[in-house]
């Protein structure tokens, strides 16, 4: 295999930074991949060398395969790190990255495609001896086959149109009655909708919480980090994560993680993974739901807790190292959290709000970090999403990692801009987050709740 | 006296509800006050963009996908 020598950054933000800091410690030359509108970003700036790849829409740029492979080549990239969003998940991009001679940071291309399509991922995961939310596992077209599935798995069962997407045609049933008056009505609705009536079931788990393991593997041997919690989430967009979770029982982690470390084997995982579970609470059940084949934002809790620097080993794996850790060497101490701080204004609905940073005050001191883009007088541009940075704490205790949290939230000073700020700091004094008492349905209520003072 | 409509926001111009679907208003097309012309795109959200005024599209002034500072000139209405 070529030697890793020099990394072309196919992405931007936060996470270009984080992979120019990770390559640069093992003496790898940076080329930055940068639309228009980035030419003045932080990663830019940092890079060895910067790539203008295009017009600001992402579709023309970032997300642009002839493009960037060209650029990468002319570049004399070795390798292409995708980081995440964009083309990290790919497949397609993956193949045409080794296609073109180079090495892609992350699994192969028909990884992604097993792990990235809803109907393989859940039959590789079962294969894996994972568990998966109970269900029909497939279509239904029969509405005795339907009630008999029902009855096995129980309710609440949301009935979903298997030729829908984003949320049509769901229904859910709170009892038989419902389920034998909703199901025609599905199938019907399906039909008329989607011109297909097929169907399938899955059990609904109430009050779930987000957990999701981090692995690493070489391709035979896979590793997990422990796992992260991300219940705090509004609109499916995570908010606040932290590990470990606040509620797991320890019996239950390793069991868990095993599953995590199964399925990643299985699959021959190669690189930076995770594993995404619905976990209830009250059953102390878990339930794969997807896995993402990339690295994730909120990985820096997971290196505070374990001390491994991710990004770095995700690179050594691309460049053909084997993975140099035994899982007994991963060790966890302490609880980290970290929040995402976005431009949007938590008083406006969280409307976005691109503009000028004029007055950046970053905070520091023990057990803190803020991985970020911004500077000075940079201006934040409209076309991408709104993660502005991410701030990290590490602490001995959940509650002094939540105090800590506090105090560096009070340090950080972004002038110019709405962001998320606020909200966070009345979450880190809310009674319920305190208490690690959540679950993925918890925030919006909340956010309702709060309007009032998140206008203050 | 030709009426300028001005984006709200920076962000990317949109001509369609979705890349699928046919174009909001062509030139030429006669407006309400409240109809809607155009998506501006801001980091990810998509914020409608209504005509001020009535009257007829004489010119759009920016192009589908186009970048957009706020403040400028997307469409010409008479």
């Amino acid at each position: 295999m070529k030697e890793l020598k020099s990394l072309f950054i196919a992405n931007r933000g936060e996470i270009a930074v984080r992979i120019i800091r990770a390559a640069r410690e093992l003496g790898i030359r940076t080329i930055q991949a940068h639309s228009v509108a980035d030419a003045d970003s932080l990663a830019v700036k940092m890079a060895d060398e910067a790539v203008n790849i295009g017009p600001p829409h992402a579709a023309k740029s970032y997300l642009n395969i002839p493009v960037i492979i060209e650029a990468a080549k002319k570049a004399g990239a070795d390798a292409i790190h995708p980081g995440y969003g964009f083309l990290a998940e790919n497949a397609g991009f993956a193949d045409a990255v080794v296609a073109a001679g180079m090495i892609f940071v992350g699994p192969s291309g028909d990884a992604i495609r097993t792990m990235g399509d809803k109907v393989s991922a859940r039959i590789a995961a079962e294969k894996a001896g994972v568990p998966v939310v109970p269900g029909s596992g497939g279509r239904i077209e029969d509405l005795t086959e339907a009630t008999q599935i029902a009855e096995r798995i129980g309710f609440p069962i949301m009935i979903k149109a298997a030729a829908g997407g984003g949320g049509r045609g769901i229904r859910i049933a709170n009892t038989a009655e419902e389920f034998a008056q909703f199901l025609p009505q599905a199938q019907g609705e399906a039909q008329a909708a989607f011109g297909d009536g097929g169907l399938y079931i899955e059990k609904v788990i109430t009050k779930a919480r987000h957990i999701e393991v981090q692995v690493l593997g070489d391709g035979e041997r896979a590793i997990h980090c422990f796992e992260r919690e991300c219940s705090l989430q509004r609109r499916r967009q995570k908010l606040w994560e932290e590990a470990p979770s606040p509620v797991l029982p320890d019996k239950v982690r390793r069991k868990l993680c095993a599953s995590a470390v199964a399925l990643a084997e299985a699959v021959h995982y190669k690189g930076a993974g995770t594993i995404e579970y619905l976990y209830d609470d009250e059953s102390h059940d878990f339930y794969f739901i997807e896995m993402n084949t990339r690295i994730q934002v909120e990985h820096p809790v997971t290196e505070f807790i374990t001390g491994l620097d991710l990004v770095r080993e995700m690179i050594l794996i691309a460049g053909g190292a084997r993975l140099k850790h035994r899982q007994d060497d991963i060790k966890r101490s302490g609880h980290a959290i970290e929040v995402r701080i976005n431009a949007e204004d938590p008083a406006r609905n969280f409307m976005p709000f691109p503009g000028l940073v004029k007055g950046l005050r970053v905070p520091g001191g023990p057990g803190t970090r803020f991985d970020t883009m911004l500077y000075d007088g940079y201006q934040v541009p409209p076309f991408y999403d709104s993660l502005l940075g991410k701030l990290i704490v590490w602490d001995e205790t959940r509650e002094r990692a939540i105090d800590r949290m506090k105090r560096a939230l009070g340090e950080l000073e972004i002038g110019g801009l709405k962001t998320t700020k606020p909200l966070h700091l009345l979450l880190a004094d809310d009674a319920a987050v305190r208490q690690g008492q959540f679950h993925t349905r918890w925030l919006e209520p909340w956010l309702e709740a709060n309007a009032a003072k998140l206008a203050e | 006296m030709p009426h300028e409509l001005l984006s709200p926001l920076p962000g990317t111009f949109y001509r369609r509800p979705a890349p699928d679907k046919p174009l909001y208003k062509n030139e030429g097309d006669e407006v309400a006050v409240g109809d809607v012309i155009g998506l501006i795109e801001v980091m990810k959200s998509f914020n409608e963009v209504k005509a001020e005024v009535a009257g007829k599209i004489v010119k759009f002034l920016a192009d589908n996908e186009e970048p957009v500072m706020a403040g400028q000139a997307l469409v010409e209405i008479a």
